[in-house]
C-alpha cells in the first residue's frame, strides 16, 4: 500500500502530468466557451426574426421570379434563340413560402438532448490522448532515467512494482476523468440551458448518456494502459510516442490510402479511428458504394457493414492483453543494465 | 565471523548473434564477512558492476548460488531488500525532482518515516541543497544523493559502486570518515572503486575480480603480503661501484635492476645477505630499504592492467586466472 501511494504521489510530482492535464483541462474549457459563443436560445424574438428574414427571401423570390418570366416572354416575342429559358415562361414562378424552413434561418442553438452524445466524443478523445502521453511518460521517463532500477533496488519484486505503477496511473487518470466528465455534463448543460434546450430529456436518455461518459473514461483508461505498456517493452517514453505517431501516419493514414487505391471493400474496417468512434457511438455503420443491394422499390442501395461496440471492445482487450502482457513478460525476463 | 554476503560459483553469460557468447562472470566467488569494509576491485569489464547487478536481482545469473544476510538471493531479495542499501554505477535519479523529493519518494516505497530523509541529508551534506532539482547539481551532489538514498534504509549491507566519482577532495575524505563509521556501528560496507589508495586505507578485506573470475581475496595485509616481491632498493657510498655490486650480486642468483643512482633487487629473502656478501667485495652500503608493495601495484600485477609504453590497452585485455592473456582484438585507442 505504501508503494502505491508513493506512485500517487510521484504521478502528481510529475511535470508532464500535470501540464497534459492542464492542457487538457483548457481544451475542454476553451470547447466549452466556443459552444456557448457560438450558439443562441432560440425564443419568440429568434423565430418572428427567422419569420422576416423568410418573408425578405421570398419576395426577392418572387420579385427575381416576376422579372425572369418577364425577360422570359420578351425574349420569346422578339423571336430570339434563349436555351437557357423553358419552353413556357410561365413555368418560372417561385418557390412557395411554405418551402422555406425556419430552421434555415434561426441561430445555432444546443440542443442537449440531440447533441450532447456527440460532444462526448472530444472529451473521450482529449482524456484518452492525457492518458496515453501521461502513461507513457510515467514509465518511460523512470526507465531513461534510471529511477525505475532504483526503485528496483527498494522493491525487488518487479511485476509488482509495475502493476503497482499501473495501478496508480489508472487511479490518478480516474480521479481525473471523473470529475472532468461530471463537468462536461454541468457545462453543456448550462450552455442548453443558457443558450439552447434541454427539452426532451428522459431517463432513457440520461441513461444513455451516463453510459456514453463511462465509455469515454475507460478509452482513455484503456489508451493509457497502452501508452504504459508501450514505453514500459521499449524502457522509453519516446517508444510509445513514436509508435503511436508511426501506426497513426503509416498504419492508418498510409493503410487508408493503401486500401483505397486497391478498392479493398469496407477500407474504414481496418481503420483504428473507426473502432473508436464505433466504441462511443455504439455503433459505425459502413458503406461500399461500389456494391449495390437491390431494394424492393428497385433501387439500388449501398452495401453496409456495421462496426459495434462489441468488435470495439473486443479488439482493446487483445490489444491490452497483447501489450501489456508483453510489457509484464519483458519486465519479469530482461536483464536491468 | 559470519558472513554477510556470499557468493559462490557466479556465471553470467551474454550472448549475441554477431558477437558470440561472452561470459561476464565465470564462476566468481565472493565473500564479506559482517562489520567490514570490504573492497571490491576490477579493471573496466572484469564483471564488478554485473556483479553487484546480479546480487541486487537486476540481472539474471545463468547459475551459482548468492546469499545475503543469509537469504538465499535472488529468491528470497524481497526478504532482506530492506537491510541492504545500494548504489549501482553512475547515480542516477529523475533529473526534475528535488533531493528531498527523490528521498521522500523513496522512504515512502519503503514504508519509512520523513524524518529520516533529513537524516541521511546532513549525513551526506546536501541539507541546504535539499530544495533545488537533481538536474541542477554537479556529479559530486548526484554521488552524494546516491549514498543519501542507499543510507536511506539504515542498512546492515551497504553496496556502493564508486561512491568517491566526481567528488572533490574534502568529499573523498568525507566518504571514507563516513564508510569507517559506518563499519563501527556494526554496518557491512561493499566498496567498489578505482581508488586503490582509498581502497588500501579504508578496507579490512578485498576481492580483485578479473575477466569474471576472482584472483585475489582476503584480507588487505595478506593480500598485500601474499603479493610482495621482496624488492629491496640498494644505494652504495659510491655510484662508480653499482656495476661491480650489480655483477657480484647477479652471480649469487639476485635480480638486479640497475638504475642511475641505485639498484633494485628481487627475490631477496635475507637482507642481511646483501649486506655480508658486498662487504666481502669491499663495498659499502649506505641505504639497504624493503619496497612495501602498494594494493595499486598488487592489483597492476594481478589484472596485468599496468600501463606499457607505445601500446594501447583495451577494455578486455586482462589477465585470466589461469595466467594466460585474452587474445586482445585489433586495431588501438580507447574502448576500440
Amino acid at each position: 500500500m505504501s508503494l502505491f501511494r508513493t506512485e500517487l504521489r510521484r504521478l502528481a510530482k510529475r511535470r508532464i502530468a500535470r501540464w497534459m492535464t492542464v492542457g487538457g483541462l483548457v481544451v475542454l474549457v476553451l470547447v466549452a466557451a466556443g459552444m456557448f459563443l457560438t450558439n443562441h436560445k432560440i425564443g419568440p424574438e429568434q423565430l418572428a426574426e427567422a419569420r422576416r428574414q423568410i418573408d425578405r427571401q421570398h419576395q426577392e423570390q418572387v420579385r427575381w421570379a416576376d422579372q425572369e418570366r418577364a425577360n422570359c416572354e420578351r425574349v420569346k416575342a422578339a423571336g430570339e434563340t434563349a436555351d437557357h429559358y423553358p419552353v413556357d415562361c410561365a413555368q418560372i414562378t417561385a418557390p412557395p413560402r411554405e418551402s422555406f424552413d425556419e430552421q434555415w434561418f434561426l441561430p445555432p442553438t444546443f440542443d442537449f438532448r440531440a447533441s450532447f452524445g456527440e460532444m462526448l466524443i472530444p472529451l473521450a478523445a482529449i482524456l484518452a490522448m492525457v492518458g496515453f502521453v501521461v502513461g507513457a511518460s510515467f514509465v518511460g521517463a523512470e526507465w531513461s532515467t534510471g529511477a525505475m532500477m532504483n526503485l528496483l533496488l527498494w522493491r525487488p519484486k518487479r511485476l509488482t512494482v509495475l502493476l503497482t505503477k499501473l495501478g496508480a496511473l489508472l487511479t490518478g487518470l480516474l480521479a481525473l476523468a471523473l470529475p472532468a466528465t461530471a463537468a462536461w455534463f454541468g457545462s453543456m448543460w448550462l450552455v442548453a440551458n443558457l443558450r439552447g434546450t434541454t427539452e426532451g430529456m428522459t431517463s432513457g436518455t440520461w441513461q444513455s448518456f451516463l453510459i456514453g461518459g463511462l465509455r469515454g473514461i475507460v478509452l482513455a483508461l484503456v489508451a493509457a494502459t497502452v501508452g504504459f505498456a508501450l514505453a514500459s517493452l521499449g524502457r522509453h517514453t519516446a517508444m510509445a510516442l513514436g509508435g503511436a505517431v508511426a501506426v497513426m501516419v503509416v498504419g492508418q493514414v498510409g493503410l487508408g490510402i493503401l486500401l483505397a487505391m486497391a478498392q479493398v471493400r469496407f477500407a474504414e474496417a481496418w481503420l483504428l479511428p473507426t473502432y473508436a468512434m464505433a466504441w462511443m457511438t455504439k455503433k459505425v455503420t459502413l458503406q461500399d458504394w461500389q456494391a449495390c443491394d437491390a431494394t424492393y422499390t428497385g433501387q439500388c442501395e449501398p452495401a453496409t457493414l456495421d462496426i459495434t461496440w462489441q468488435h470495439s471492445s473486443v479488439l482493446f482487450t487483445v490489444g491490452i492483453v497483447l501489450f501489456l502482457g508483453s510489457a509484464l513478460w519483458m519486465m519479469r525476463r530482461r536483464d536491468i543494465t | 565471523m559470519s558472513a554477510v554476503l556470499e557468493i559462490e560459483g557466479l556465471r553470467k553469460t551474454y550472448r549475441s548473434r554477431r558477437r558470440g557468447a561472452r561470459n561476464a562472470l565465470d564462476n566468481f566467488d565472493m565473500r564479506v564477512e559482517a562489520g567490514q569494509v570490504h573492497g571490491f576491485l576490477g579493471p573496466n569489464g572484469s564483471g564488478k558492476t554485473t556483479t553487484l547487478r546480479t546480487l541486487l536481482g537486476l540481472i539474471r545469473p545463468n547459475g551459482g548460488r548468492m546469499a545475503i544476510l543469509g537469504h538465499e538471493v535472488p529468491d528470497t531479495l524481497d526478504q532482506v531488500a530492506p537491510q541492504v542499501g545500494a548504489i549501482v554505477e553512475s547515480p542516477q535519479f529523475f533529473p526534475h525532482f528535488t533531493a528531498r523529493d527523490t528521498l521522500s519518494l523513496l522512504a515512502g516505497a519503503g514504508g519509512l518515516p520523513e524524518q529520516r530523509v533529513d537524516e541521511v541529508l546532513e549525513l551526506v551534506g546536501l541539507r541546504d541543497r535539499a530544495g533545488e532539482r537533481v538536474k541542477t547539481y554537479s556529479l559530486g551532489m548526484k554521488q552524494r544523493l546516491a549514498v543519501a538514498s542507499a543510507l536511506l534504509k539504515n542498512p546492515r549491507l551497504l553496496i556502493l559502486d564508486e561512491p568517491a566519482n566526481g567528488l572533490d577532495p574534502g568529499g573523498i575524505r568525507e566518504m571514507r570518515t563516513l564508510m569507517r563509521n559506518l563499519a563501527e556501528s556494526g554496518m557491512t560496507v561493499v566498496l567498489s572503486s578505482h581508488i586503490l589508495g582509498e581502497i588500501q586505507l579504508i578496507c579490512d578485506s578485498v576481492t580483485i575480480i578479473s575477466l569474471g573470475r576472482r584472483v585475489a581475496f582476503g584480507p588487505v595485509d595478506e593480500v598485500l603480503a601474499r603479493h610482495s616481491s621482496g624488492a629491496v632498493r640498494l644505494r652504495l657510498e659510491a655510484v662508480t661501484d653499482l656495476p661491480v655490486a650489480a655483477a657480484a650480486l647477479t652471480r649469487s642468483g639476485v635480480r638486479v635492476t640497475t638504475n642511475d643512482d641505485h639498484l633494485m633487487l628481487g627475490g631477496v629473502d635475507k637482507p642481511a645477505t646483501v649486506t655480508r656478501l658486498l662487504a666481502e667485495q669491499g663495498l659499502y652500503v649506505s641505504e639497504l630499504a624493503s619496497v612495501a608493495v602498494d594494493l595499486e601495484s598488487v592489483f597492476l600485477e594481478l589484472t596485468a592492467t599496468a600501463p606499457v609504453p607505445g601500446q594501447h590497452r583495451q577494455v578486455d585485455q586482462s589477465v585470466r586466472v589461469d595466467g594466460t592473456a585474452p587474445s586482445a582484438p585489433a586495431g588501438g585507442g580507447w574502448g576500440a
